[in-house]
């Protein structure tokens, strides 16, 4: 007799569980960008198409496999057709490539938590040099929010060659986090399903105080006004779309499995169409509300650093010229600087050099996404805040939520289909199958904590998972609609929920979806052999700044492995398949 | 005899305009912000602040070579501008006309930069000894780095929620095994009264209505779909 299966307590349990894994880190740190580069408040016209064209669809038809099923991936697909196990064997081989790399960006946040407790913040101020006259060199070139970044809690190798060793720091971090994952799993939707409570609900609490504390930060306004007009000829630009195309379908985390374990442990009756078009929309909202915040934070980072500016620029003048003190400002700033060029041309020719030009509009153009935004642009921005180590572990707090949030969908994507086989359940229990997912995951996080970790990491956030999973969802939606038959996953609906559903969700999921993330496909794969090698960003400490590389050999083949290892699931899968009937139809022929 | 003082005191005057003057030898350039350090309560720069900054000068010559010479008079102050800046020298008392050495004065100064900022009510940023860079305090730094101190909280709180969790699924488990093995030993008693074929009893194969085989239910993916 088979054991039941382990249930969410109550719906809301399974709500929060997908609100916490779809709300994760690409909201705060990928949107804003997005925004910023296609045309600020005019994105989200094609943010919002894309949403209902493909998002709210595919959501809802992992959802409902999920449910139906009652299995994690590899078991789901399988039901669906024999010849479909290796796009369940794909989605746990892109969730394992994930959770190795994801759960780094967990340990970089409690690194930054653990050094919010001290007074000054360790990235408000360079720290002085050998012998006491002065910043660090490197430091000096750069500002200390980025030091403290690549110096002292990466601390970089110039370049992916330059492996050098395993910070100790990151890695005792990196254990933390993943003990806290552990934690959080150990017991199944048990301790998942009470931890979601907490990891969906906090980051909207710190959003909802750092609005407010960020719209009443001096030059937030700024921010916001440049962020909300919208530039409507982007919306011409291709990229723009495809943009939204692939920041709605990653941010959703379609594909990696994550969604088909969680919907698996519901009660067969559960009303997944409403929850789909919940969770969708929760998220994208999020995705705005977290980009107001981030606007406002850049307005007043942009406005703080031009004020700066114009101040060393008055105080170079002052100087120079021994003017009275306080008699430049910065209305007079544009006057008195002709007046002196025309007075005394020689020695202002001299100092021309250092005088730069402030402007505020170049501060707000420097758009930055990803691990920048994160750990640097937000760090420099608290810094200058009243109280700001408050408000730096409100922030990190926040950071770890979302990540913590993802990485229990990432490892129930990856420990559902492994406790549903009947072999690993009967010899191992649950707790020993998860202890040994994360300690192996942990031991090969370690890869990421060495000098050109970040490096690495980089290959495997741009590539592990951006392909295959959009022909991971290509295939789950063509099998869903004409392998399984529409009009058969019509009728499982409507026993599930009590309706059919609409015209509109089919014709999604016939044809509009599927378009789309062929052309997706196509887009990337173009872009990939027009760019011809593929180039990374790395630290230049002599310049202080980032410079670009052509990835070597190795690196090359381990991206293309990566791409591989998950795609080639899919086919490999059918044909053993295949091959497994023809053996069997073979061995039965003599028989009868 | 008029005449010859006269004549004197141009001679010295000369001799000191030739002594101070921008870039001259051992002479330093001093910069004052005093608006942005004090504020509403700065002062105005006037004759009296100048003497007083002889007065220290000349204090800190005499307590770094502790010989009581330096005199006020030996040091000279020149082209003093609107932003507050001026140069300064130090004359030498023993001999005529010259002045000290850079070196010296410098080393004084470093000496007793504390006690020159004070008198002034300003710090090494807005008392600008523009040749002579000041040494700045390290910060404070706690014996055991603060981070390592959150971090080894953290650990044991997660690590007890794991023991904890891990134990309590144990003695669950036990506890289970303990009453499903009681409850097959209360079946042994009572197997007497119910017979049983192939390990089911028989009273369940008695049902009128129609019985699910569990063999055939879970094997429906052998079956080639409809």
């Amino acid at each position: 007799m088979e054991k039941s299966r382990p249930l969410w307590d109550n719906p809301l349990q399974f709500v929060f569980a997908c609100i916490s894994y779809a709300v994760g880190l690409g909201n705060v740190w990928r949107f804003p960008y997005l925004c910023q580069m296609y045309g600020g408040g005019g994105f989200l016209i094609p943010y919002f198409i894309m949403l209902v064209v493909e998002g709210m669809p595919l959501l809802y038809l992992e959802l409902a496999v999920g449910q139906r099923m009652r299995r994690g991936s590899i078991g789901a697909w399988k039901m669906i057709s024999p010849y479909l196990c290796g796009v369940g064997v794909a989605s746990v081989v892109v969730s394992f490539f994930l959770s190795m790399y994801y759960n780094v960006i967990n340990a970089w946040a409690f690194w930054y938590l653990f050094h919010s407790f001290q007074d000054p913040l360790p990235w408000a101020s360079c720290p002085l040099n050998g012998n006491r006259t002065g910043d660090e060199a490197e430091c000096a070139r750069t500002s200390p929010t980025q030091y403290f970044w690549y110096r002292r809690t990466l601390n970089i190798a110039p370049s992916l060659e330059a492996a050098g060793a395993l910070q100790w720091e990151q890695a005792l971090c990196l254990t933390l986090a993943w003990l806290l994952v552990y934690l959080c799993i150990l017991r199944g939707t048990e301790s998942t399903g009470k931890v979601v409570y907490v990891t969906a609900s906090l980051p909207y609490c710190v959003l909802i105080i750092y609005l407010i504390r960020g719209l009443t930060l001096h030059g937030a306004v700024n921010g916001l006004i440049y962020m909300f007009t919208p530039k409507l000829e982007q919306l011409a630009n291709p990229k723009a779309w495809i943009s939204a195309a692939t920041q709605i379908f990653f941010s959703l985390g379609l594909g990696f499995g994550s969604l088909i374990a969680f919907a698996s442990y519901n009660e067969p009756s559960n009303n997944c169409e409403r929850h789909a078009v919940v969770v969708s929309l929760i998220n994208s909202a999020t995705s705005i509300f977290a980009s107001i915040v981030t606007f406002s934070i850049y307005g007043f980072k942009a406005t703080f650093n031009y004020e700066s500016c114009m101040s060393k620029v008055i105080l170079l003048l002052t100087n120079a010229f021994d003017l009275e003190e306080g008699s430049l400002t910065a209305d007079n700033l544009g006057a008195v600087q002709g007046h002196l060029q025309a007075a005394h041309p020689q020695r202002y020719a001299e100092l021309q050099p250092q005088l730069k030009n402030c402007s505020l509009e170049a501060e707000l153009d420097t758009a930055v996404q990803g691990t920048g935004l994160a750990f640097i642009v937000y760090s420099e921005a608290i810094k200058n805040m009243e109280v700001p180590q408050l408000y730096s572990v409100l922030y990190f707090v926040m950071l770890l939520m979302l990540g913590i949030g993802s990485m229990l969908g990432n490892t129930a994507a990856i420990l559902t289909p492994l406790t549903d086989s009947k072999f690993i359940a009967s010899h191992l229990s649950k707790e020993v199958v998860s202890g040994l997912v994360c300690f192996i995951n942990c031991i090969i996080g370690l890869i990421f904590t060495m000098e050109a970790g970040n490096y690495w990491f980089d290959i495997f956030n741009d590539y592990a998972a951006t392909l295959s999973l959009l022909l991971i969802v290509l295939v789950e939606t063509i099998a869903v609609c004409y392998v399984y038959g529409i009009r058969r996953f019509e009728k499982d609906l409507h026993t599930m929920i009590g309706h059919k559903p609409s015209w509109y969700w089919k014709v999604m999921w016939a044809f509009a979806s599927p378009l789309l993330i062929i052309s997706l496909f196509i887009f990337y794969i173009t872009d990939y052999i027009l760019t011809g090698t593929l180039q990374y960003q790395a630290w230049d400490a002599a310049q202080g700044q980032l410079v670009t590389k052509d990835y070597p050999g190795y690196a090359l083949a381990v991206i293309g492995l990566l791409v591989a290892a998950s795609t080639m699931c899919i086919p490999l899968g059918a044909l053993l398949t295949l091959a497994r009937r023809r053996l069997r139809r073979g061995r039965a022929r003599p028989v009868a | 005899m008029l005449r010859f003082l006269l004549l004197a005191f141009s001679v010295v005057v000369f001799a000191h305009a030739e002594l101070c003057k921008p870039d001259a030898q051992n002479a330093f350039k001093v910069r004052l912000s005093i608006k942005t350090a004090l504020g509403d309560n700065a002062y105005a720069w006037d004759a009296n602040e100048e003497y007083l900054f002889k007065a220290m000068v000349a204090f800190a010559m005499r307590r770094y070579s502790s010989k009581s010479t330096t005199q006020i008079s030996n040091v000279l102050l020149c082209n003093v501008t609107d932003r507050v800046s001026f140069w300064f020298v130090v004359t030498d008392s023993a001999k005529n006309v010259t002045t000290v050495a850079g070196s010296e004065v410098e080393a004084a100064i470093r000496m007793n930069r504390n006690r020159i900022n004070s008198a002034f009510l300003l710090s090494d940023k807005t008392l600008q000894f523009l040749k002579i860079s000041s040494t700045i305090a390290p910060p404070v730094e706690p014996s055991t780095p603060v981070w390592l101190i959150v971090f080894g909280v953290v650990l044991c709180l997660t690590v007890a929620g794991i023991v904890f969790l891990i134990v309590t699924g144990i003695q669950r488990r036990k506890k289970q095994n303990k009453e499903s093995s009681e409850t097959e030993d209360l079946e042994e008693k009572c197997e007497v009264t119910v017979t049983i074929e192939n390990g089911i009893p028989c009273e369940t194969l008695d049902l009128k209505a129609g019985h699910i085989n569990g063999v055939y239910a879970a094997d429906d993916e052998r079956f080639a779909s409809l």
